[in-house]
């Protein structure tokens, strides 16, 4: 049987995080009262004109350089020509051709250990359409409050050759998104989009095959799940020696499976042509420096930075660079409490699975990193055992409060005394003779059975260690007696 | 308050004030509405008149006689009679105004007004109100001038004879039955004929230069970005310009002052100084260099046409300036290089009308698709859906380069005959048109006639430079345009040179008989 080879190139839109629209002074912000943030120019009235957004060529400009992207000297608008309500000019400004602001970078990934360059084509910069409801019955409705949004579109060449290889470069480039501050990240709410092209050859040729396009992958596991459907059910349908339909297929992520959008057999007419209502854009390489020099750390240099500077493994060092906001959280703790690896642990273990089952991001959590710090440093001054410290952190994550509030109001501190600890000790031998019988027969299995009845009495506030080393010393005088 | 767009005009009359006008005109001895703007600042300021007096007069004017010349399709008498009141009442105050306060002021119906109808002379704008005002009607209201109305054009701008307008032919005020010329025809027709001192018209091919030429009024298409189009309904954005139709040339540099310079707004507005317009008015042409483009000459210009246009260059000889006959074969390419261009924007400028938001939306409405289909067939005219038709064509995949991108190469090399051009020559001087003012229905069946009459301005926005129409002589009791063109950004030039023309020369006493 024919063995296939995935071809797989992603095409990404981006909101851009400005606070005006790309082509006149309306609100980008997301949501507003239908209509409330428009006005001619984005309303598309007649003799409106388009003024390019500044700081959103700027915001593409440092996203290009940070794809390691060259940067056309000159840039120009196109006008991508098709009628459809939510397009108010009925042509999308966009940038077509040769010379979009940045061209040809890349992104190093990394699956399975290995690490793989995927080219980068093109970023460019168009404008939103509005959104269409349908409300049911005959009519339909339009709110333009997002037309006009910039909107960045990177491009990358088809590199990729799995879902998992799909999933780690979007992982990738949504980090360096969010670590610019141009775009935030939001996949669940559609301000960052991917839809990948993709084909099946058969392994060690050349020639790409017929490809679909997805579209609706509104989390990394339904860019995941989608593109590991779409490779088995192009790859069922080769095998059979069936063919490929040139088509856009849209994930439905309840049911599992992609289904037919539209067909694109018919190649879509655009009329590309310059935009006129706008100048060229020329950067000189003067400003192109600047744009550069205000790049923040990037997440792969910031990566070697911590497996250098926190002596962590690559992965954790990996996993904390993921976003900013979890790199900054981590390493304030750490400025706090100085163990970077337990720091690591807690934020990959506890702290991820409780974000992740919230389905927030770490910069909408209450807990902040003094308190985590606070907590870490309650466990090795031996204040709080590490299980109770897992339930605190839980309250925390819940209420915000600090754990020394936590610890203190629900009495949850360690019991290292003697004094406290005796009279359990002595309740637990008296109520299990034959067990601590066979353990001073020199079985040790049933000294951990009672080291646990010690913890339950004790609500597992009992110091492990004290009662390991108490433990033992009564049980010795048992003998003696 | 509002005015209503189509045909009917509103307007209120009232008699006392045109008891007052009459009375301003014994003593003055002239018709208020008849005279140039910075005349009426002088008698304005010395407080010889009113601004209620001119404004009612223009009015009266359009009430007289536009049933005959159909120049506006809008007339905004209140608004304009609130607008002079208040100029009166800064005048009473201050004593103080700026050149264009209190003088009316006609606007070709596709700038936007505020809350006035902006029909394009389409039916599928007939009810657009716009929400905005377009930076040149801000500039002049802020001026103080008073907008008496909207003016009739070619639909969309797209003519050269206001036949195409799909609401009604404007008629020329020299014979009634002849076309004004276009697009601006209603503009120039509207200043013609006395029923504005001052029009605004929008240049895309020579839409306001052979409209003034055809209405022996002043028309100055200014260098490719000197003016906004903000608020402009666009043809083509790339050859759009907006500028004056006035009764002289001091008018036109005074208009022309106050609409330019950049606008943060129209991204192709250049942010170059604007200079003192009627204060580079001198007559004074001495070591002047004229070139004299023989191709201008050819392709259909009558010889009448020719030679008054030779008579006004040997005038300008005789005052001092030099004028030597030169070659520019690339003009032969212009008129079909402009037919790929300007209908290839347009049909993108154009797609915008599809029922959607604004204007006509036709009632046959199963589907977004079968609406946005029928609204336009129902709403845009004959020559619009060609113009459309062939832009998108020209703009398609497999044809883009054999047309789009050839024309632009073209375009390329008219700019690059100009820039030459201009290394010898201070301004190029031609006819504006070939004929004078032909007859209406006279051509609507000639397509190919109807578009060489634009053939000796389309170069000019080819390249993007200025240029100047004024009066040169008479063929058939029909004016003559002389055409004057211009370096980048140097109006001044070929103001001055119109001025030292006009000011030796009498044809601007000469007025059409209503």
């Amino acid at each position: 049987m024919t063995e296939f080879e995935p071809v797989i190139g992603m095409e990404a839109h981006a909101e851009l995080l400005t606070e005006s629209k790309m082509f006149c002074g309306c609100s980008a912000e997301f949501g507003g009262s239908p209509n409330s943030r428009t006005c001619p120019v984005c309303l598309g009235l007649p003799g409106s004109l388009p003024v390019a957004n500044k700081k959103a060529v700027e915001y593409v400009i440092r996203t290009a350089l940070a794809l390691n992207c060259r940067i056309s000297e000159l840039s120009i608008f196109h006008r991508k020509n098709y009628f459809y309500p939510d397009l108010p000019k009925d042509y999308q400004i966009s940038q077509y051709g040769e010379t979009p602001i940045g061209v040809g970078g890349w992104i190093d990934i990394t699956v399975n250990g290995e690490t793989k360059r995927i080219r980068i084509r093109r970023v460019h910069l168009e404008e939103d359409t509005g959104k269409l409801i349908h409300s049911g019955g005959d009519e339909s409705l339009i709110d333009y409050n997002r037309s006009g949004v910039p909107l960045m579109e990177v491009v990358s060449e088809p590199d990729i050759r799995s879902a998992e290889e799909a999933r780690e470069y979007l992982v990738r480039l949504r980090a360096i998104l969010t670590y610019l501050g141009v775009n935030d990240g939001k996949m669940e709410e559609g301000s960052l989009r991917c839809e990948p092209n993709i084909s099946l050859r058969p392994k060690g040729t050349e020639k790409f095959g017929t490809p679909t396009e997805l579209k609706n992958l509104n989390s990394f596991r339904a860019v995941y799940r989608g593109l590991d459907y779409e490779i088995n059910r192009q790859q069922e349908i080769l095998q059979e020696g069936g063919k490929i339909v040139h088509e856009t297929r849209r994930w439905d992520d309840t049911r599992g499976v992609t289904a037919v959008m539209r067909g694109k057999e018919f190649e879509q007419e655009y009329r590309y042509f310059p935009e006129p209502d706008l100048v060229p854009m020329e950067f000189s390489p003067e400003f192109v420096e600047e744009q550069r020099a205000a790049l923040p750390e990037l997440p792969e240099d910031k990566k070697h930075r911590f497996v250098k500077e926190y002596d962590l493994p690559a992965y954790d060092a990996e996993v904390l660079t993921n976003t900013r906001a979890f790199a900054d959280f981590y390493e304030e703790t750490v400025k706090v409490y100085q163990e970077p690896k337990t720091v690591s642990n807690w934020m990959m273990g506890d702290f991820s699975r409780l974000l992740n089952a919230a389905g927030i991001e770490i910069a909408e959590s209450t807990v902040k990193p003094a308190d985590l710090a606070g907590l870490l440093k309650m466990i090795a001054d031996g204040t709080i055992s590490g299980k109770i410290a897992k339930t605190v952190f839980e309250e925390m994550f819940g209420t915000g409060a600090p754990p020394q509030q936590i610890v203190e109001k629900k009495g949850l501190t360690q019991i290292t005394s003697e004094a406290e600890l005796y009279p359990v000790i002595d309740q637990v031998i008296s109520e299990n003779p034959k067990i601590v019988q066979d353990f001073l027969g020199g079985n040790e299995k049933p000294f951990g059975f009672l080291v646990g009845q010690v913890m339950r009495y004790t609500k597992g506030r009992a110091n492990p260690q004290a009662v390991n080393r108490l433990l033992r010393e009564r049980l010795a005088s048992v003998i003696h007696k | 308050m509002r005015p209503r767009c189509g045909m009917s005009i509103s307007w209120s009359r009232k008699s006392s004030r045109r008891s007052a006008s009459a009375f301003v005109l014994r003593e003055v001895g002239l018709e208020l509405n008849t005279v140039t703007a910075h005349e009426l600042h002088d008698m304005l300021i010395s407080r010889k008149v009113s601004a209620r007096e001119i404004t009612q007069a223009t009015l009266d004017r359009i009430s007289g006689v536009d049933d005959k010349v159909k120049a506006y399709v809008t007339v905004t008498a209140d608004l304009a009679m609130e607008a002079a009141t208040a100029v009166d009442q800064r005048i009473g105050r201050t004593g103080e105004i700026g050149p264009l306060a209190g003088i009316p002021v006609a606007i070709k119906d596709n700038m936007c007004t505020a809350g006035t109808p902006t029909t394009c002379s389409s039916k599928i704008l007939r009810d657009f109100v716009p929400p905005y005002d377009a930076t040149v009607v801000e500039r002049v209201a802020s001026a103080g001038a008073v907008m008496v109305g909207k003016t009739n054009l070619d639909e969309f701008a797209m003519g050269s004879s206001t036949e195409n307008s799909g609401l009604f032919v404007t008629h020329n005020p020299w014979d009634l039955t002849k076309v004004p010329g276009g697009s601006s025809g209603g503009s120039a027709a509207a200043v013609a004929a006395d029923e504005a001192i001052l029009a605004l018209g929008s240049d895309t091919g020579g839409s306001i230069r052979q409209p003034a030429s055809f209405c022996g009024v002043v028309g100055l298409k200014p260098t490719y970005g000197r003016v906004s189009r903000y608020g402009l309904v666009a043809f083509a954005s790339s050859l759009d310009q907006i500028g004056p139709i006035t009764k002289d040339v001091t008018d036109a540099a005074l208009l022309l002052q106050v609409v330019s310079g950049k606008d943060p707004l129209d991204s192709t507005s250049v942010d170059l100084p604007v200079p003192d317009y009627v204060a580079g008015l001198r007559k004074d042409v001495r070591g002047l260099k004229m070139g004299v483009p023989k191709e201008f000459f050819a392709q259909g210009v009558e010889p009448e046409i020719s030679n008054a246009v030779m008579q006004a260059v040997e005038l300008l000889q005789g005052l001092g300036a030099e004028y030597k006959e030169i070659s520019m074969p690339i003009m032969e390419y212009t008129l079909p290089t402009y037919y790929i261009l300007a209908p290839a924007e347009a049909s993108s400028n154009l797609a915008r009308y599809d029922g959607v938001r604004y204007g006509h939306r036709s009632a046959h409405t199963p589907d977004a698709i079968t609406m946005l289909m029928k609204t336009r067939d129902e709403g845009f005219g004959a020559e619009v859906k060609q113009r459309i038709m062939i832009g998108t064509y020209a703009l398609s995949a497999g044809y883009y380069d054999a047309y789009y991108l050839k024309a632009q190469k073209v375009r390329t090399l008219v700019r690059q005959a100009y820039d030459e051009a201009f290394e010898e020559f201070d301004v190029l001087v031609s006819p504006t048109s070939p004929t004078v003012a032909f007859g209406i229905g006279e051509r609507v069946d000639d397509p190919l006639q109807m578009k060489l009459a634009d053939v000796c301005t389309i170069p000019i926005n080819m390249a993007g430079i200025p240029a100047i129409s004024l009066t040169c002589g008479f063929h058939e009791d029909l004016p003559i345009g002389l055409q004057i063109m211009g370096k980048p950004f140097d109006e001044e030039t070929i103001l001055r040179v119109a001025y030292t023309f006009e000011q030796n020369t009498d044809y601007r006493t000469r007025k059409p008989a209503l």
